[in-house]
C-alpha cells in the first residue's frame, strides 16, 4: 500500500507544490491516496470475485434453496444475498422468481435485505479503510439483520401484502407440488467465459460506482482536512440516545451505495463521532433507498414496504445503540 | 422473420443487449422482430430470473448478463428462422 502514499506524496508536494502539513495539503494527500488505492483495489478484487462467481447461476441458487429447512433457509438466503451482485434493477425479477418458486417469503426477504447491505464493494471499501476486524463485524451484522428480517416477515405472514398477481403466484406455488423443471443443463464454464464475464462485471460495477467513490472520498477528505475535531466533540459526539435513530432516518433520502458512504464514515469515526451512530448512518443509507422502494412497490403493497422500512429503522437503531454502549 | 424478446425492467444493460442484437442481425442480414419486454408479469411468466434475458422464437437462450457479440452471433445464426 506504500505505493499509494508515495503517489500522493509526489502529486501533492512535488506536482502541486503544496507545503506538507497545511490543511489543503493534508486534504489533497488524503484524497489522492485513498481514491487511487480504493479504485485499484476495486478493479483487481471485483475481477477476481467475478471470475470465481461466473459459474454461480441464480437458477442453481434457487433450486438449492428449495425444500431446505426454514432456519437453514434464512442463513442460506442471507449468504446468497451477500455473495451475489447487488444491482437493484435485477433484484425485482429475482424476487419474483423466488416467490413464484415456493421459496418461503422470509427466505426471499433475507436474501433481498442482505443483498445491498453486504457485497464485495462494501467489503473492499471497509477492508481498505477501516480494517479487517471492523469489516468482519459489519458483515456479520448485515447478515444477521437480513436473517431477522426474514424471520419477522414470516411471522407477520407478509405474503399477504404482495401485489395481488404475485400473491396469487405464491399461493399456487405453495399448493402445487410440481417440482421446478431443471432441464437446462449446466453449461460448462471455460476460462475464456469466466474472463469475459469478469471483465464485463468489473466494467459495469466500476462505471456505476466510480463517481460515488470520488464524491465520498472527497467529502471524507474535506472532513479530514477542514472540520476541526472540537466541532464534532461539541455537536455530535455526546451520543445521546436519539442521535442514533436520527442518523438512520437522515440517511434514508441519501441515495448512494457503500462506495460513497464508507469513506465519509471513516472520517467521521476518526474525528470522534460515536461508532454506533456512524454505523447506523451508513447502514441506513445503504439498506433503505427511495428509488429501491419505488421499484419494490411494483411487487409489494405499501404495508409490506412499511413493515420492511419500520423493521430496518428499529433494527439498525438497536445495532447503533449497542455499539455506542459497548464499543 | 425471427422473433426475439429481450426481457428486462428497463435498465441500461437491457438496452445494450437489444442494440447488440440489432447490430448483429444487420451484419448477418437477418430479418428480426425484436420486442423489449418490460412488464413484470410477463417476465415472471417467461420464467426469467436474471435480466437481461434473451429469447429467440419463444425460447430463453441467455440470461443474466449482456451477451457478448460472439454469443449473439452464434445464437442468431443457429436459431434464425428464414
Amino acid at each position: 500500500m506504500e505505493i499509494f502514499t508515495w503517489l500522493a506524496d509526489r502529486l501533492s508536494y512535488s506536482v502541486f507544490g503544496l507545503t506538507p502539513g497545511t490543511r489543503v495539503a493534508n486534504g489533497l494527500h488524503f484524497f489522492i491516496e485513498d481514491t487511487s488505492k480504493i479504485l485499484v483495489l476495486l478493479v483487481l478484487l471485483i475481477y477476481v470475485i467475478s471470475y470465481l462467481r461466473a459459474s454461480l447461476s441464480v437458477d442453481k441458487v434457487r433450486n438449492y434453496l428449495l425444500g431446505k429447512h426454514r432456519a437453514l433457509g434464512y442463513l442460506l438466503g442471507s449468504t446468497f444475498g451477500a455473495i451475489t451482485p447487488f444491482c437493484s434493477c435485477s433484484s425485482i425479477p429475482l424476487f419474483m422468481g423466488f416467490v413464484s418458486a415456493r421459496i418461503p417469503i422470509g427466505v426471499t426477504i433475507a436474501f433481498l435485505i442482505t443483498s445491498p447491505l453486504v457485497n464485495e464493494v462494501v467489503v473492499i471499501m471497509l477492508g481498505s479503510i477501516l480494517g479487517l476486524k471492523f469489516t468482519l463485524m459489519y458483515v456479520a451484522i448485515g447478515m444477521l439483520l437480513g436473517m431477522l428480517a426474514g424471520v419477522m416477515m414470516d411471522m407477520l405472514k407478509a405474503q399477504r401484502w404482495l401485489q395481488p398477481f404475485l400473491a396469487e403466484a405464491y399461493q399456487q406455488a405453495v399448493n402445487s407440488n410440481i417440482q421446478i423443471a431443471d432441464d437446462t443443463p449446466a453449461p460448462s464454464v471455460t476460462h475464456k467465459d469466466r474472463h469475459y464475464f469478469a471483465v464485463n462485471e468489473t466494467k459495469t460495477i466500476l462505471s456505476r460506482i466510480w463517481k460515488w467513490v470520488i464524491i465520498g472520498v472527497g467529502l471524507g477528505a474535506a472532513i479530514h482536512g477542514f472540520v476541526p475535531a472540537q466541532w464534532f466533540e461539541q455537536n455530535l459526539a455526546n451520543g445521546q440516545w436519539w442521535t442514533v435513530p436520527l442518523a438512520t432516518l437522515s440517511a434514508i433520502p441519501i441515495y448512494t451505495n457503500a462506495s460513497g458512504v464508507v469513506p465519509i464514515m471513516a472520517s467521521l469515526i476518526n474525528k470522534g463521532m460515536p461508532i454506533g451512530s456512524t454505523l447506523a448512518f451508513c447502514m441506513g443509507a445503504v439498506a433503505v433507498s427511495i428509488p429501491e422502494f419505488i421499484m419494490l412497490k411494483q411487487v409489494m403493497q405499501i404495508r409490506f414496504l412499511g413493515a420492511i422500512a419500520g423493521y430496518l429503522l428499529v433494527a439498525i437503531s438497536i445495532t447503533g445503540w449497542l455499539f455506542n454502549y459497548y464499543y | 422473420m425471427t422473433t426475439i424478446q429481450v426481457y428486462g425492467s428497463g435498465c441500461k444493460n437491457c438496452a445494450t443487449t437489444a442494440e447488440r442484437i440489432l447490430e448483429v442481425a444487420n451484419e448477418l442480414s437477418l430479418n428480426v422482430d425484436l420486442e423489449k419486454v418490460t412488464d413484470l408479469q410477463k417476465i415472471m411468466a417467461a420464467g426469467v430470473l436474471t435480466t437481461p434475458a434473451l429469447a429467440i422464437e419463444g425460447q430463453i437462450k441467455h440470461s443474466g448478463s449482456v451477451p457478448s457479440v460472439d454469443l449473439v452471433r452464434e445464437l442468431l445464426s443457429k436459431n434464425a428462422v428464414a
